[in-house]
């Protein structure tokens, strides 16, 4: 069964917004945007989201806060891309919006997919697996003392 | 009666100068970049995000840098700073389920699925000053990841029916304090806002006076997790949810005794705390205060402050309560004349008075 095509959209612009900056930005250059084809509808403008978190992690929904989030819109020919980024960092929201309208060219897909957001998706996944296995060194293995016979 | 008073501009110029000139230091010494606090102070990082009520570690950075750390004027240029961004929206709720966990422990169970996970903690350190500045050790990693998620400790109350059980019902949207003011009596969804951006010191307080005896809630600390949520949000241009990029969240799951009331049979009763980054202390004061708040709720005699809604919440804010505090520094010149010169009358009537009393003393016993 295919997956409706948003999903995949979805899931790039996910690896897209939780790339390192300056790795996205080196990915990026082999695709810079010709300038008289892009167009910027919405230039990189930094808002708030509110967090929200849930009562006990899965009760009533409360607001816990906000965060900074950076958004940008692109057209590149015919094509539209946007991105959310959180924090405040301009040019990560503007690479990213770059690279969303891009990948939803099908001559440009698989190029991008194979330079840009295989190597991000395995970066990513290497840093949560250093993070993850530094954690799991300080685990406590406990053990009994067994007393009497 | 309003007097314009003129003339402190210059010395006030001088002052600015002066602070400047004393947050710098010695010139000679480098300043603090951005990254140096955000990876060397990063709990004080978390701390200003928290109470500033806004997650952006480089703003909270530049923030601290600029207070010469003073993290309560920290926290107030970071909510200043807030109010100069647009909202853009609100993000889907976070899944603390979901966490990347760097550290997890429990207090009530010992071997809990997924194991307890200490992670980088002060918990275990002698509290002895290090004169060399820390060594850096080789990096510690294991050879096998977590696993991917951890199961809450206390879903093994759930499934014997021993704690309250908690879902979302109808899923209401909450009221935001950002939005509207805090009115009483609030909701526990409003409370808990209130309780997140709250001043640690003055939850730690509250919370500490629920432990020695006003308003007792024997508490336990089901569970505190540290660790990596994703943030995800709809926008409307998409139609469909996206990942924005993660943030630390530390969260606290108190188990509290109860021996039901209000209808309500006995059981483990919950407080809850959720805080941006790494912030345990906070974590844990909030989820106490958070169960305490409920006392109505519950049918518990109400009588302790930390159990007074209006005087916890209306009391919790660093940025309102460090106004209010300081406002009495400036000019109030004129309030004070006329004090000045009420009690001078008063105590010109009363000297009249005594004398008046003296005379008439002196007529009866002649």
């Amino acid at each position: 069964m295919d997956t409706p095509p948003h999903l995949a959209r979805a899931q790039w612009m996910s690896l897209l917004a939780q790339a390192e900056p300056a790795e996205l930005a080196q990915a990026m250059e082999a695709f810079a945007p010709p300038a008289d084809a892009t167009t910027w509808l919405r230039p990189p403008q930094t808002g708030l989201y509110m967090l929200r978190g849930r009562i006990g992690g899965t009760g009533p929904q409360f607001n816990l806060g906000e965060v900074s989030v950076t958004r940008c819109s692109v057209q590149i020919g015919e094509r539209i891309g946007h991105a959310w980024v959180r924090g405040s960092n301009a040019r990560h929201a503007e690479l990213a919006a770059c690279a969303d309208a891009l990948m939803q060219d099908a001559d440009q897909h698989p190029h991008l997919h194979a330079q840009v957001l295989e190597p991000l998706r395995q970066s990513l996944h290497g840093r949560r697996a250093t993070a993850s296995r530094k954690a799991a060194a300080s685990k406590v293995e406990f053990f009994t003392v067994v007393r009497g016979e | 009666m309003y007097v314009a008073v003129k003339g402190g501009e210059q010395a006030i110029t001088r002052s600015l100068q002066l602070l400047a000139e004393a947050r710098r230091g010695d010139l000679a010494t480098p300043e603090l970049t951005l990254d140096q606090i955000r990876q060397q102070l990063r709990l004080g990082v978390a701390r200003v995000m928290q109470e500033g009520s806004l997650y952006d570690e480089e703003l909270a950075a530049m923030a601290i840098r600029q207070a010469a750390g003073d993290m309560l004027e920290a926290i107030f240029l970071l909510r200043a700073y807030r109010t100069t961004l647009r909202r853009f929206g609100y993000t889907q709720p976070l899944d603390t389920n979901a966490m990347r966990v760097h550290r997890r422990v429990s207090g009530t169970f010992k071997d809990v699925p997924g194991g307890q996970v200490l992670g980088p903690t002060y918990d275990y350190t002698q509290r002895l000053l290090e004169f060399e500045s820390a060594a850096t050790s080789e990096p510690v990693e294991a050879a096998e990841p977590l696993p991917d998620a951890m199961p809450r400790v206390l879903d093994l109350l759930d499934a014997e029916a021993l704690i309250e059980r908690i879902d979302a019902g109808t899923d209401p949207e909450p009221a935001d304090l950002t939005r509207e003011p805090l009115m009483f009596p609030a909701d526990r969804a409003t409370r808990l806002q209130n309780l997140a951006r709250g001043d640690e010191g003055f939850l730690l307080g509250m919370a500490y006076s629920t432990q020695r005896g006003y308003a007792e809630t024997h508490p336990f600390a089901g569970e505190i997790r540290m660790g990596e949520v994703d943030v995800l949000i709809c926008p409307e241009e998409l139609g469909f949810t996206i990942e924005i990029g993660s943030i630390t969240l530390t969260e606290c799951q108190m188990i509290n005794q109860f021996h039901g009331g209000n209808g309500l049979p006995p059981q483990f009763t919950r407080g809850y705390g959720l805080c941006m980054g790494e912030g345990e202390r906070k974590a844990m004061s909030m989820a106490l205060v958070d169960r305490t708040l409920r006392c109505d709720e519950l049918g518990e005699p109400s009588y302790a402050p930390a159990q007074n809604h209006e005087f916890v919440l209306s009391h919790s804010d660093s940025v309102e309560a460090s106004g209010f505090v300081q406002h009495l520094k400036l000019p109030h010149y004129v309030d004070f004349q006329a004090e000045l010169s009420l009690l001078r009358t008063l105590s010109a009537q009363h000297a009249q008075r005594a004398r008046d009393e003296e005379v008439t003393t002196q007529e009866t016993s002649s």
